[in-house]
């Protein structure tokens, strides 16, 4: 069977779509020029050392991982018994209550951002630090409610139960037994939690304050003044670390619930 | 160690419906009880209950003399096996028949060799490092079972174990599970819908309808004397033929069909237990014959069913099945008599 010369062209177009960006930056950021340019004109590694001598790069790099890192773990944390009640008593609990979960992606997240500022960090005077916490822990929770949720839905209760009455408490059931079992949705959701708070912008402007700030409010700052391809480097740097970290989350996560 | 269970006074709800309704059940020591019936009529129910995943609204239910009622499910040392296996898959056989004595606390070399036996006793020996994915639907329950039996549990239960396996491989699960239950003479309880599987394997047999046991007696009783009209039906007798006692002539009762039609039933064999009462019986049961003292019918459509003849046969009562000897076939639209064979017909009250 010959396959459709316009299905082809249709399939390398996608492709090109999804990897020419990324090309394209690395190029731009390899550039020995002091403006964005593809292809680069030259090649120099000079972009890269100028993101380690602003030091906001090198705060803000610092604030996004510890927001990225410590919200996810807090969406985690509510997220993950709430995704287990809502598959072990589906029946038993509304249906409605699983929409609530997904609120944070339903709403722009520019108002989520506008109200988390008029009531937590305006209305409750919550620190900075704590109140972009809590706006990333919010904005990621749908992710891992929803993606560890689905793992628990496929998951058969009966070896719970099983466990259960082979003398294991319930508790402890749902750490031997429940969660190894999810392991996979817990990663996946972990994944992309960790991505979309790394990249957020328009919660993150709301709550920042002076002196703290994010990567990518940073970036866009870099930006408005400057045209050197730091902005480039800076990108691909963080592409690179977050591939580095989700390596780490899947042999981490996955070895030690391997070993068990 | 070998208990009895006993239920009394049961009655579960979910939410506001009634599930259960005052629920008794003994189970002797080393005896098997299946709880049997179509879905929702409450042995599922049962069996959760016991095992401790739901509390009953009132009864207490017992093992030996300890009162489960109100005990966690972790603490009530019960043996489990589920109609999915329920086998975790993140083990390897070998862990997964150990789990339950690490619970017990039991060390590593001791916890080894307890399953590895165990697993052997099931035929799965060469596959102790493999995990459960690896497996048959067979192999599996072999591992569920070996699971549950290695913690040496007083009581066994078993919700629908062999549902999920193909026909061949159902009747040799069953043999293999009522010769290690009786091997080691644990108590069971067998919750299916399958009445064969019910009758094949158990001492005793409660038949559940509504959440309620509607005969509880030997498959043997249960086969050729049903209690009640629903449990008949269960069975089997697939004719139920509404009768009045009218009068008694002798030795014997005179009892009338709605439609008109007359029937002799000598007292030597049958025992009128109201006035009205229905006539159950199977086909067979039914002696179809040119002339005699039985119902009067037109015999209709003629079937072979191999060892007899079966006919549909128009009665003044509706239509019935009976079945006739090959040696006489009778033709379509023959006048005839059904005459009931007394061992195998049941009187029941209406």
């Amino acid at each position: 069977m010959k396959t459709h010369p316009l299905l082809i062209a249709f399939a390398v177009l996608t492709f090109a779509f999804l990897i020419g960006p990324l090309i394209i930056i690395i190029g731009t950021s390899l550039s020995n020029t002091s403006y964005l340019t593809f292809p680069p004109e030259g090649l120099s590694l000079k972009w890269y050392e100028n993101i380690f001598e602003i030091s906001a790069f090198r705060r803000t790099m610092v604030t996004s991982f510890m927001l990225a890192v410590g919200g996810t773990a807090l969406s985690m944390l509510i997220g993950i018994p709430a995704a287990y009640a809502m598959a072990r008593y589906r029946y038993e609990l509304p249906a409605f209550l699983g929409n609530i979960y997904v609120l944070p992606i339903l709403i722009p997240e520019i108002v989520l951002g506008f109200s988390l500022m008029k009531s937590v960090a305006v209305g409750m005077d919550f620190p900075i630090m704590a109140a972009l916490l809590v706006g990333h822990a919010l904005l990621v929770l749908p992710y891992c409610v929803r993606v560890v949720g689905a793992s628990l839905n496929a998951f058969d209760f009966s070896i719970e139960e099983a466990a259960v009455s082979l003398g294991c408490p319930r508790w402890k059931a749902f750490f031997t037994v429940v969660l190894p079992n999810v392991r996979a949705g817990i990663i996946a959701g972990f994944i992309l939690a960790f991505i979309t708070s790394l990249n957020d912008v328009s919660i993150s402007i709301f709550l920042t304050g002076p002196g703290v700030s994010t990567l990518p409010i940073q970036l866009l700052a870099h930006m408005e003044q400057f045209f050197d391809p730091t902005i480039a480097s800076v990108s691909v740097l963080l592409m690179f670390v977050t591939v580095g970290v989700m390596a780490i989350v899947e042999r981490t996560l996955g070895l030690t619930f391997l070993t068990k | 160690m070998t208990v009895s269970l006993s239920l009394s006074g049961i009655t579960a709800h979910y939410g506001t419906t009634k599930v259960l309704e005052d629920l008794d059940l003994h189970v002797g020591e080393g005896e098997l009880v299946s709880l049997l019936g179509s879905s929702g009529c409450g042995k599922t129910t049962t069996l959760r209950l016991v095992a401790g995943f739901l509390e009953p609204t009132t009864g207490s239910i017992k093992l030996g003399d300890r009162d489960l009622t109100r005990l966690p499910a972790h603490a009530r040392n019960i043996g489990l096996v589920f109609q999915t296996y329920a086998l975790f898959p993140h083990l390897t056989v070998r862990d997964n028949v150990a789990f339950g004595l690490k619970q017990r606390g039991i060390g590593g070399a001791e916890r080894r060799k307890r399953a590895d036996t165990m697993i052997d006793r099931v035929g799965l020996g060469d596959f102790a490092d493999r995990y459960p994915a690896n497996l048959s639907g067979g192999q599996r329950q072999r591992v569920a079972l070996a699971r549950a039996l290695v913690i040496e549990p007083p009581l066994l239960m078993f919700d629908e174990p062999l549902s999920n396996l193909d026909a061949k491989l159902r009747v040799d699960m069953r043999v293999e599970i009522r010769r290690l239950q009786q091997a080691n003479g644990t108590t069971a309880v067998y919750v299916t819908h399958d009445q064969e599987e019910a009758f094949s394997i158990s001492d005793r047999v409660a038949i559940m309808n509504a959440g309620r046991i509607m005969q509880l007696d030997t498959p043997e009783v249960l086969y050729s004397r049903p209690a009640n009209a629903f449990v008949a039906d269960f069975v089997g007798f697939e004719n139920m033929i509404p009768l009045r006692a009218v009068a008694e002539a002798g030795d014997a009762v005179r009892a009338e069909m709605p439609g008109g039609g007359v029937l002799t039933l000598p007292k030597e064999h049958f025992t009128v237990p109201s006035k009205e009462f229905i006539l159950a019986t199977r086909p067979e049961g039914l002696l179809v014959a040119p002339a005699g003292d039985g119902i009067p019918t037109t015999l209709g459509l003629r079937t072979y069913l191999g060892r007899a003849y079966q006919y549909q046969c128009d009665t003044p009562g509706g239509e019935i099945k009976a079945n006739g000897p090959l040696a006489q076939p009778f033709e379509s639209g023959t006048n005839a008599v059904l005459i009931p064979q007394p061992e195998q017909c049941c009187l029941l009250p209406a």
